[in-house]
């Protein structure tokens, strides 16, 4: 009892086949747009891996890349198969090869629902990742003379002004480290000398922020410096304060950013796995309708087609003891060598 | 003496009309791309149009995008013609339209001309209307309470982030103006009354920037206030902190990068449409011979123009002339009317006169 058996003529065959060709090559740039987001994601993870302390982790980009490159192959493949199919001649080349070629889509799904479970999970990964990374960045910010870290100043400033956001959860994380380093410290100054030795680590810690944090939607120019101090200011309260500098953490916004990312890259890979699932269906139909064909040589029979030769629980049972036996043969031999020693 | 007389055989007649036809499908898509120029620039122009003092520059976007329409109609219904053309029969149907038709094109082919002429010739309008706009945006910069300037601010702030430029022609321009809002000047203090009083016209002027002239390449924080005084102003420094260039610059070399692409794509787009012209002239004049020979196999001659340039233009001076003539013939007394010659009159002796008695 075949599963899901269809009828087919020759007009249904002819239309099978010219359907699933153009489905192939939907699905041809399906994979190359998997390819092309893969791509995409490893630069803007390049572009960020300052904020992220280098330990920014490729495998969802390189896999995705992968899985581009397999599905145009793969599916250009099916698209000539399906082309061939109506020349009896030309199809007989590609029959043999028809069920390695689905047991490979077979894998290649697997491998596609693989990467669209990564590019849901590893967005935790990119969290804890960023926090880390920010962290480090606000700390060595000052450092625009040690070696490997004279862009962290301008990457930081340039993602604060281009994500609105300062610091790490919010402006406050500013007002722990010392932003400024000591070569441009007066410490000739005695207000300098003061706040430095005031403090237990002879940081030079400020209530001030760098002016990457402001918000030129401000009404009034940029208050940068003493922001808890509203007595240093004409007219300003900080608590009521909302407009002067961004009050979102990088971490927040970044995240945000590449979540979506990645969820958007998720989706779309889901989107593929129903596509290359349609493709397979209808390259089984297709082959097993040609194959059927009662009269080979008269195209105009009709013949049979099926998504699988017996019913679902037969064809797994039927696996499942090829399998045993694949095991058992090998035990087989085991067993007479030692008998032949003896 | 014909103008560029080249003969079609009937198989050369068919083909070209299908390659007309061809062309004139892609002439379609360059319509489109000229649209799409032109809207593209509008936006760009829209986009920091507050800091532009006039508007005028925005009918060069507007003539782009109504040549591309206009090139979207004309080659859709060109290529329509141009298909038919390759049949005497059908081309009957068209016989008449076809020379309006001709004179359309050929205005429309050099309006667009006039549109990749004026992407050039923009340059000098431009400099002048961002020169006056930018001097505005900076005096109204503090204004962020005045309805229709409330966003002043913003837009400059933002212009000299992304341009990474400073001012109008340099940083020193944001010196003369007051930049703060009296709003946010603490009055009672006698700092901040001295320096206004201080000045002619009462104005708080400091040697400040904002902070959107920082420049995120400079190794230390950026120095903003007191810029004639600090003391780590040596040659070096100065150069890094902030932007060194003025938005003026800034903007018009943006601009004119975009409109020299978008010139210089146009052109292009003009000499493909000159050649599609040429060719729908020349199965026009085929086939309208291939009619005056009665045959329709036969070779005809194709040609742009009929007789020699000058004798073409004098003739349709003529045609002109005599246009306006046709009205004046009434009233001029000076025109000589000829009347009929006496000699055609008959002696009155020669007419026989039947007479019955």
């Amino acid at each position: 009892m075949p599963f899901m058996p269809v009828k087919f003529n020759l007009q249904k065959r002819v239309k099978l086949a010219q359907g699933l060709w153009m489905l192939y090559w939907f699905s041809v740039i399906a994979g190359i747009l998997i390819f092309s987001l893969g791509i995409f994601f490893k630069i803007e993870l390049r572009k960020r891996s300052e904020m992220m302390d280098n330990n920014e982790s490729h495998l969802v980009p390189n896999l995705l890349i992968l899985a581009g490159l397999l599905a145009c192959g793969l599916n250009a493949f099916g698209g000539k198969v399906c082309h061939d199919s109506l020349d009896p001649i030309k199809f007989s080349n590609w029959k043999p090869m028809l069920k390695t070629y689905l047991l490979l889509c077979c894998g290649f799904n697997v491998l596609l629902v693989l990467v669209s479970l990564l590019c849901f999970l590893m967005q935790f990964s990119v969290y804890l990742t960023l926090a880390e990374g920010l962290s480090y960045a606000i700390r060595f910010y000052k450092d625009t003379d040690t070696p490997g870290r004279c862009f962290m100043k301008r990457t930081l400033d340039l993602t604060q002004i281009e994500f609105h956001c300062c610091g790490n959860n919010n402006f406050r994380d500013w007002f722990e480290v010392q932003w400024i380093s000591n070569r441009y410290l007066d410490m000739s100054n005695d207000v300098v000398k003061d706040r430095v030795l005031s403090n237990v680590e002879g940081k030079y810690l400020m209530d001030s922020v760098p002016f990457s944090c402001c918000n030129p939607g401000s009404p009034r120019p940029c208050i940068q410096h003493h922001l808890t101090n509203n007595s240093a200011h004409y007219d300003y309260d900080h608590r009521t304060e909302e407009l002067n500098i961004w009050t979102r953490g990088c971490l927040g916004a970044l995240f945000s950013y590449y979540s979506s990312l990645m969820s958007s890259i998720g989706g779309f890979v889901l989107f593929a796995i129903i596509l290359e699932s349609v493709d397979m269906a209808g390259l089984k139909y297709l082959s097993t309708a040609l194959e059927t064909m009662a009269d080979p040589e008269n195209p105009e029979c009709e013949s049979e087609g099926w998504l699988l030769e017996k019913g679902v629980k037969e064809t797994f049972s039927d696996l499942l003891t090829k399998l045993k036996t694949l095991g058992r043969t090998n035990q087989v031999e085991g067993g007479d060598a030692p008998e032949a020693n003896t | 003496m014909a103008v560029g007389k080249v003969t079609f055989s009937k198989v050369e007649r068919e083909k070209l009309a299908e390659i007309l036809w061809l062309l004139n499908w892609i002439s379609v898509v360059t319509g489109t791309i000229l649209f799409g120029l032109g809207l593209f620039l509008r936006v760009e122009i829209h986009k920091w149009q507050e800091v532009m003092s006039e508007q005028g520059i925005l009918y060069v976007p507007h003539m782009l995008i109504t040549t591309g329409l206009a090139a979207c109609c004309i080659n859709f219904f060109g290529g329509k013609i141009c298909l038919d053309c390759a049949d005497t029969n059908k081309f009957l149907r068209w016989k008449l339209v076809m020379m309006p038709y001709i004179i359309c094109t050929f205005f429309f082919t050099s309006c667009v001309l006039a549109g990749a002429l004026m992407c050039y010739g923009i340059r000098s309008q431009m400099e002048e209307s961002l020169f006056m706009g930018l001097r505005n945006a900076m005096r109204y910069y503090k204004d962020t309470d005045t309805p229709g300037r409330c966003n002043l601010k913003r837009t400059v702030d933002l212009l000299q982030i992304q341009f990474q430029c400073c001012g109008n022609t340099g940083y020193r321009d944001w010196f003369q103006i007051q930049w703060i809002s009296s709003r946010y000047l603490d009055m009672g203090s006698s700092a901040v009354v001295d320096r206004m009083r201080s000045n002619v016209e009462g104005k708080y002027l400091m040697d400040g920037v904002p902070f959107s002239c920082c420049s995120t390449f400079s190794p230390w924080p950026c120095i903003q206030h007191h810029l004639s005084t600090s003391s780590t102003q040596d040659e070096k420094s100065q150069q890094l902190n902030l932007w060194r260039r003025g938005c003026q610059q800034a903007l018009l070399d943006h601009y004119t990068g975009i409109m020299q692409s978008i010139g210089l794509t146009v052109l292009l787009i003009w000499l493909f449409e000159l050649l599609v012209l040429t060719g729908v002239r020349y199965l026009q004049t085929a086939m309208e011979n291939v009619l005056r020979l009665g045959d329709p196999e036969s070779e005809s001659d194709g040609w742009i123009l009929e007789n020699s340039l000058a004798e073409t233009a004098r003739s349709n001076f003529n045609i002109i002339k005599n246009l306006g003539k046709c009205y004046q013939v009434d009233d001029d007394p000076n025109i000589n009317v000829p009347t009929a010659a006496p000699e055609e009159e008959l002696p009155s002796q020669q007419v026989q006169v039947l007479v019955t008695s």
